[in-house]
């Protein structure tokens, strides 16, 4: 990377500090919807990160897939799943906020404990491959890593005809718990869930 | 013209570390479904930077780790749509995302 250091690391600042502004506003905000909109702050910012560690084809991935594939799914479902509801009150909230809140504080301390103390085995600059990185993620996408390249495709039509599957109303003929035949028109019919009230 | 200083690794491993523990309290506190599967997006790229930051300092001319995250954001979205599909069939049969009266496999 070329540039200079003072500027490496005041991207470095701000993109890190962005990252985890928003993964807390992420996890603490009230409206689901300011959520969504942080995470995607989130994903540019890792791109960002991606940028400064030499990566523009992961950055690229990173701001394809996750912002502009992952992202825009997860506002469709906050859309799909949009109702107010009063949630019941937990009675035993406040131990497992305490609880969990420490568990999350121990793995911190550990996993910057050994971020700090080990001696890690950083190779020279000099052999960096640079701005070259994506012919040789080709290269090891088409030699080496080509068997699980193949699987990933595999993987995704499996994702997308199970998705498919999951979120379609009615695929059988039959509605399984009543036995009546259901009709298989696309649109949205009020229907009496199956599941409700039962505690 | 490559310059022989750069940011410590180091502090690319505590973002990471710190971003995948905000994703792990996350996904043990929030009571909407939707916020679970944003915390296991963030706990994915938290584990995306490490690769990375490895990739680049370790492993600077190979870069498998550069390959690596590539694999992980495709399982990722995979993970993502079936996810959201999972949901959408719960809502339908529960009319609520609330975590907690999802408890149909308790004993």
């Amino acid at each position: 990377m070329s540039i200079a250091i003072t500027t490496q690391i005041i991207c470095f600042s701000v993109l890190s500090l962005v990252i985890l502004i928003g993964a807390l506003g992420v996890v603490l905000l009230e409206s689901i919807v300011y959520s969504a909109f942080l995470l995607g702050g989130v994903f540019m910012s890792v791109a960002g990160l991606y940028l400064l560690l030499n990566a523009s084809f992961v950055a690229a991935a990173q701001v394809l897939v996750y912002v502009g594939a992952v992202n825009v799914l997860i506002i469709f479902a906050i859309m799909l799943v949009n109702k107010k509801e009063d949630l019941k009150p937990i009675s035993d909230i406040k131990s497992r906020r305490i609880i969990s809140t420490s568990i999350c504080l121990t793995l911190l301390s550990l996993l910057i404990r050994v971020d700090l103390t080990n001696v890690w085995s950083l190779s020279s600059p000099q052999n960096s491959i640079g701005e070259e990185s994506t012919i040789r993620i080709g290269e090891h996408l088409f030699s080496d890593y080509l068997l699980p390249f193949e699987v990933a495709s595999v993987l995704l039509l499996m994702a997308m005809i199970g998705a498919i599957v999951l979120a379609r109303r009615d695929v059988m003929s039959k509605d399984i718990s009543t036995g009546l035949p259901v009709d298989q028109e696309l649109l949205e019919k009020s229907s009496e869930p199956l599941l409700t009230n039962k505690n | 013209m490559m310059s022989l200083e750069s940011i410590p690794i180091q502090a690319f491993l505590i973002v990471s570390s710190a971003l995948f523990c905000i994703g792990v309290w996350g996904l043990l506190n929030s009571r909407n479904a939707v916020r679970v599967l944003m915390s296991i997006e963030l706990m994915l790229n938290a584990v995306n930077i490490n690769l990375m930051a490895f990739s680049s300092y370790v492993d600077n001319n190979l870069i498998q780790g550069q390959v690596f995250t590539i694999f992980v954001i495709t399982v990722a979205a995979a993970e993502a749509a079936v996810g959201l599909a999972i949901l959408l069939s719960l809502y339908r049969n529960r009319v609520t995302v609330d975590m907690e009266s999802f408890n149909l496999l308790k004993w």
